[in-house]
């Protein structure tokens, strides 16, 4: 781990309630440039409810409430100036289940360009290349561009939800447990392509894969209950965790 | 066999249900055999593409009658078809889940509404604004249109809500989790993936447009002639039937079966667009 310590997302005595109950508990915690950080935890610890926070997806949910600060290169997003649209081109995300639109793989691809009025076919055909080579597509996929995006076999499908996402250059890419449909082959291939992402982007990837989180993930944080138990480097927190309670999770003693 | 109850209930609704079939099969072949001979006797030409329609003189050209049912049908579709996805749109992105569980029998209610009464707002009130704004008689093709198309507005809406409402909320999500705004998420992928439902929603209300009869007879105006424009008076081929059936006999009983032969086939092959339309839906999902 040389160069880049940055911070590119840094979240703030941040908390979220859904109506009366407090599913975010004052979470601080930095999110480093050109890394991956895994969120560990148990089922309903508020794992995605974090990685929900830092696109806003969670303004959807009527009941949400939060308090704090999230700060993108040093903007708060909370902030009454963002726009939601524009934040989300910056902070992308990838979804448990692949969720590609009922359209062929081009119009996926290319649905951030024609969000955003762009609709130069030349253009549009570049960036789709461009995209589908770096999520690993093109060689399977280039001469499958009209073709449903929904019969395409799983694995395909969720990486053609990252080409989506790449197709928009974001800065942040956020992966709510983005293998659990896959099986071990696909995983392995998503991995990878991660770990390749990684040169470029901020991932935040939430797992309940703790061998996958070790793979991975150069840093580490666990959460239980709403809290942010511990996050460190990785190989620090799977090996000699601080906290009893980190060290009972991930040597599998927890419930 | 043991007859216990259940066997019992079996038995009644397989013979009911057989019975109600049989019913509707009879009255299609026997609307089939008393106009299909008059169709062949004086020819198909003679029947369908003849302007002259005088059965007291031997003339039985529907012609007109075609052409009328086609644009009012169309008409109704411009007005019905457009308003009721929009609503549809409406009711699923700014109406709260509670209110719908409300708006949407009443909706159904509204499909109920007998088709005279719309044709007797649209005699009182349609007919007397177009006179005074845009001339002509009135009762016309145009008047005939817009009363249709509100009449099966609540087809078109409730069918598409349920089409639009089935879209996965994982669409929704991706879609602004890419930056779209929540109108660029309706129609660049919920409309595209509830698109079937909702076309399958466009054509059955078509049928219905095609098949009403009582309110286009109160407000077309039923001149047997081509409509040169909108406000012309028009008969369409169901008020043809239900105005002379009557006193028909003979020749003039046999060419208004032979009509409704003719309703029966347009109507038919919507509905089997319809059926396709939404065979491909549960196909491709
Ligand atoms: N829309 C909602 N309304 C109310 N409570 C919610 C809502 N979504 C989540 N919760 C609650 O918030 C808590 C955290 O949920 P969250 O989905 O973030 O957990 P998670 O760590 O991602 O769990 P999992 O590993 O099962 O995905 C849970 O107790 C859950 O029941
Ligand atoms: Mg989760």
């Amino acid at each position: 781990m040389t160069a880049s310590t940055q911070t590119k997302v840094d979240v703030q005595a941040f908390n979220l309630h859904y109506g009366a109950f407090h599913a975010l508990k004052n979470i601080s915690i930095k999110f480093v440039d050109r890394k991956i950080t895994a969120l560990i935890g148990p089922s309903g610890c508020g794992k995605s409810t974090l990685l929900r926070c830092l696109n806003r997806m969670n303004d959807l949910i009527p009941t949400v409430r939060t308090e704090g600060r999230i700060l993108l290169d040093g903007r708060n997003i909370y902030g009454s100036d963002i726009d939601v649209c524009d934040l989300r081109k910056k902070v992308g995300m990838v979804f448990q289940r692949p969720n590609p639109f009922p359209l062929s793989v081009r119009d996926n691809v290319s649905f951030g360009l024609r969000v955003a009025g762009q609709s130069d076919p030349a253009q549009v055909d570049a960036v789709v290349e461009r995209s589908l080579r770096a999520a690993w597509l093109w060689d399977a996929l280039s001469d499958k561009l009209d073709e449903p995006a929904l019969e395409l076999p799983l694995d395909q499908q969720q990486r053609l939800c990252v080409a989506r996402l790449l197709a928009i250059e974001p800065e942040v890419i956020l992966m709510d447990e983005p293998c659990s449909a896959l099986d071990p082959i696909a995983t392995s291939r998503i991995e990878e392509l991660m770990l390749d992402l990684r040169r470029q982007y901020t991932i935040v990837i939430v797992t309940h894969n703790m061998q996958q989180a070790a793979r991975i993930s150069d840093f580490s944080g666990y959460m239980l209950l709403g809290d942010l138990i511990e996050y460190d480097v990785t190989k620090t927190l799977f090996t000699s965790p601080r906290d009893p309670r980190t060290q009972d999770y991930i040597s599998g003693r927890y419930g | 066999m043991k007859w216990n109850s259940e066997t019992i209930v079996r038995q009644v609704l397989t013979v009911i249900a057989f019975s109600s079939i049989a019913g509707l099969l009879l009255i299609a072949l026997f609307i089939l055999k008393e106009g299909l001979p008059f169709i062949l006797k004086i020819g198909p030409q003679a029947f369908l593409l003849n302007s002259n329609w005088d059965p007291a003189n031997g003339h039985y050209g529907i012609y007109p009658m075609i052409v009328a049912s086609i644009w009012i049908t169309l008409g109704a579709m411009l007005v019905g078809a457009p308003l009721g996805v929009a609503g549809a749109i409406f009711l699923n992105e700014f109406v709260p889940k509670p209110a719908m569980r409300v708006i949407k029998p009443t909706l159904e209610l509204l499909a109920g509404i007998p088709s005279v009464v719309f044709g007797f707002i649209g005699v009182m009130v349609l007919a007397p604004l177009i006179r005074a704004y845009l001339g002509g008689p009135g009762l016309s093709l145009l008047a005939g249109a817009l009363i249709l198309g509100i009449m099966i507005l609540p087809t078109v809406i409730s069918i598409s809500t349920d089409a639009i409402a089935a879209v996965p909320a994982s669409y929704r999500e991706g879609a602004l989790a890419l930056g779209a705004t929540r109108w660029q998420a309706v129609h660049m992928v919920i409309l595209k993936a509830a698109r079937s439902g909702i076309l399958a929603s466009i054509i059955l209300a078509m049928g219905r447009a095609v098949g009403e009869t009582m309110a286009v007879i109160m407000v077309a105006g039923n001149a047997v002639k081509i409509p040169h424009g909108p406000l012309d008076s028009v008969r369409t081929l169901t008020a043809n039937i239900a105005l002379e059936m009557g006193y028909a006999t003979g020749l003039h009983r046999q060419a208004l079966f032979a009509t409704g032969v003719v309703l029966f086939i347009f109507i038919m092959i919507l509905n089997s667009l319809a059926g396709l339309v939404l065979r491909k839906k549960v196909r491709r999902s």
